[in-house]
């Protein structure tokens, strides 16, 4: 694995200059991957969202990689059909670099609308890495509600009013999902912990297929936190079981950080204002709720890691 | 040059071997599912060294064409109706990329009722999507159209879609002549993309952010470089013509120069009012047939041109508008004859939705209607929905 001292020799994949909000996860999730995967000729493409948005307001560009922007749900497919072209051009001798290929995508156009693209691109097995950034809702139009979003969760299309106390449902879990479809590699990750973010990625593009990664991507605006916090809510939902950061490679789990005692949810919750509501008096069933969903996901997690591994 | 028999799809498939493009990604479809059934049988055999993607949806298949024409490849696929109606946001994207993707389509009727038969619906609800169309009449036509168009893409950064008729054209077998192997690839040259997201000196990105300060520039320039394809097509249709002997020119006239009256029409109705039309002569009539084969761009000239010369013409459109004003080709069609010096009267047919059969006798009464409306210099019904229940 590349040391921080050798990444940061490394030519930046995504620059300054470009508009993502101050204390944006998602733009250093990417520099991230892109600096891990900076060894070999790497081409990217990417699903309309913000870093989409915020990166490519003609006539700037903050890519010094390839990239290409297709539309929302079809980042998949696109960089489905660069990794063909590629193939047929290298055998056609026209090509001789080894290209790798990186498909990102947010939560609302991996998740929701751009699942089909993905499933389909893992199941003809083209070998590229598909990152999600998961924000957790559509941020790039205001905060609405995604799949992605948790349980109870304010957002502008599920709002925390007085029926109703935030997202009704709970969140749909895609890396168990990317996972059933039997992948080269697949993982969760978030750049808060960021040798961990690296590692993920230099084993997902080594991996022989497709690969996937879950990146877990605070949002200021769009969970209302101080811009100074972003690190530290991210490395706070792994710590509460939140956001377990865990691997899936041959069929073997294996969870990569296990707080000896895990933190209690609430620290996560309480930094945020689209959590705000539930800490008022009257709500704390739903604190407990969502304490015991959590709970409940990482023992099935433990299990699974047992399972696969005895 | 050898003589095969072959349906339009297997005549669109073999072009499609003979091209040998870098990439085919396609979803199957009725009735265009035979072209890349066939095309992957070319695959598996190794006679063509394409990499076929077999996605799970239309959608996904222009996608991946566009993902593969940006990274550089000569790129096709195949569809029809539904499938081209979910292609259709994606359909924007590629031609406002300047990707020169060529689509193989079979002209079939768009849901809702589901129906699996010819109409022109599919085509005509894209035309605005900056592709060019060529609507063709038989196999022969399908088979060289296909060559045609990816040449005519390639030169001009302008995507192309050729179409036949559903089941018409697509099952029917018919004699047709084929170049060799080699003749199509000599004509078709070596695609030499302007750009590739795989040229790893030059990193670019594309389909960027394009606000108010640009978009309209570009926009600007698409049109500008989609008007120059009536250009191009007329100069690669005749070096077509020198290596078949056939000629395939934009706008087709058959048997116009002295005549009164004309049908104007695409597909391959076009073959049967030829027929019609010979018959007709016979009888001394003087009837004619202009027969449109690229319609977009519009062949707007020629289209004056052409129709200036009739008392009257009848326009048989094989969809409609929804704008309770006929179909797609007449209303076009009257906007082009507006400003004409000379121009005939115009009435619509909309015929044969959902694969509603049109036969010699239809035509015949198109005929009829339309020496009538010349003769009396009045039109008595502006629109006809020809052989519908309950409206004769």
């Amino acid at each position: 694995m590349a040391s921080l001292k050798e990444l940061s020799k490394r030519t930046e994949g995504l620059v300054g200059g470009h508009r993502a909000c101050a204390g944006c996860a998602a733009s250093t999730a990417i520099r991230q991957i892109l600096l891990a995967a900076g060894d070999k000729p790497t081409v990217t493409g990417i699903c309309t969202g913000c870093m989409e948005v915020v990166t490519t307001i003609f006539p700037y560009t903050a890519w010094n990689v390839n990239l290409v922007h297709n539309a929302f749900e079809n980042s998949a497919a696109t960089v489905s059909g660069m990794e063909a072209a590629y193939r047929a051009l290298k055998r056609k001798g026209k090509i001789d670099a080894e290209i790798q290929f990186i498909a990102f995508g947010g939560d609302g156009g991996t998740y929701d609308i751009g699942l089909q693209s993905l499933s389909g691109a893992i199941e003809r097995r083209h070998k590229m890495l598909y990152v999600c950034y998961d924000n957790e809702a559509y941020m790039n139009t205001g905060y609405q509600r995604s799949s992605a979003t948790p349980y109870c969760a304010h957002t502008t299309t599920s709002p925390a009013g007085t029926k109703i106390p935030g997202k009704p449902q709970k969140r749909k879990d895609l890396t168990e999902i990317i996972i059933a479809h039997d992948p080269a590699y697949a993982a969760q990750a978030t750049p808060g912990y960021y040798m961990d973010l690296i590692r993920k990625v230099e084993k997902a593009l080594a991996a022989d297929g497709p690969s996937f990664i879950n990146v877990l991507s605070p949002c200021v605006p769009g969970w209302g936190y101080p811009l100074n916090q972003t690190m530290n809510i991210s490395k706070l939902a792994v710590e509460t079981l939140f956001w377990p950061i865990y691997e899936w490679q041959d069929g073997k789990y294996k969870i990569n950080m296990k707080p000896r005692e895990p933190k209690p949810l609430v620290d996560f919750l309480k930094l945020q204002a689209r959590f705000r509501h539930l800490l008022k008096p009257g709500n704390e069933h739903l604190l407990e709720e969502l304490q015991a969903e959590v709970n409940r996901r990482w023992e099935v997690l433990l299990r699974k890691e047992q399972a696969t591994n005895g | 040059m050898k003589t095969i028999a072959k349906t339009g799809n297997e005549a669109m498939a073999y072009a499609m071997k003979q091209i040998n493009p870098d990439v085919v990604a396609a979803y199957p479809i009725t009735p265009a599912t035979e072209i890349v059934q066939i095309f992957s049988n070319y695959v598996a055999d190794g006679e063509v060294d394409t990499e076929f993607v077999a996605v799970e949806s239309e959608h996904s298949a222009l996608s991946a064409c566009v993902g593969a024409s940006i990274a550089g490849g000569r790129v096709m696929t195949s569809t029809s109706s539904q499938g081209l109606a979910l292609m259709h946001e994606i359909l924007y994207i590629a031609a406002g990329n300047r990707l020169p993707i060529v689509i193989a389509l079979v002209n079939r009727s768009l849901s809702a009722p589901i129906n699996i038969h010819c109409d022109h619906s599919d085509t005509m609800g894209s035309r605005e999507a900056g592709w060019m169309q060529l609507y063709c009449a038989n196999s022969q036509e399908a088979y060289d159209s296909l060559i045609i168009a990816l040449k005519v893409a390639e030169q001009t950064a302008v995507p192309a879609i050729v179409s036949t008729d559903a089941f018409i054209i697509s099952h029917a077998m018919e004699r047709l002549e084929v170049l060799e192997d080699e003749e199509v690839q000599r004509f078709i040259g070596e695609y030499k993309p302007r750009f590739s997201a795989l040229d790893l000196e030059n990193p670019k990105t594309f389909g960027p952010l394009d606000l108010q300060d640009y978009f309209f520039e570009h926009k600007r320039a698409q049109i500008d470089d989609f008007s120059k394809v009536l250009g191009t097509y007329n100069k690669v249709a005749q070096e077509y013509a020198e290596l078949s002997g056939r000629y395939y020119p934009a706008l087709e006239e058959y048997k116009t120069d002295d005549a009164d009256v004309a049908i104007f029409t695409a597909g391959s109705t076009a073959d049967t009012a030829k027929e019609v039309v010979d018959g007709l002569r016979e009888q001394g009539r003087k009837v004619g047939l202009v027969r449109m084969r690229m319609w977009r761009p519009l062949p707007v000239e020629e289209i004056k041109a052409a129709l200036g010369k009739f008392k009257a013409v009848a326009v048989m459109d094989r969809s409609d508008t929804m704008a309770d004003f006929g179909g797609p080709v007449f209303l076009e069609t009257r906007g082009i004859l507006y400003d004409a010096k000379k121009k005939p009267l115009l009435t619509d047919y909309v015929y044969g939705l959902g694969g509603r059969n049109i036969d010699i006798s239809d035509i015949l009464r198109v005929y009829d209607e339309i020496e009538q409306v010349a003769k009396q210099g009045k039109i008595d019904k502006l629109i006809t929905y020809l052989g519908v229940r309950g409206e004769e």
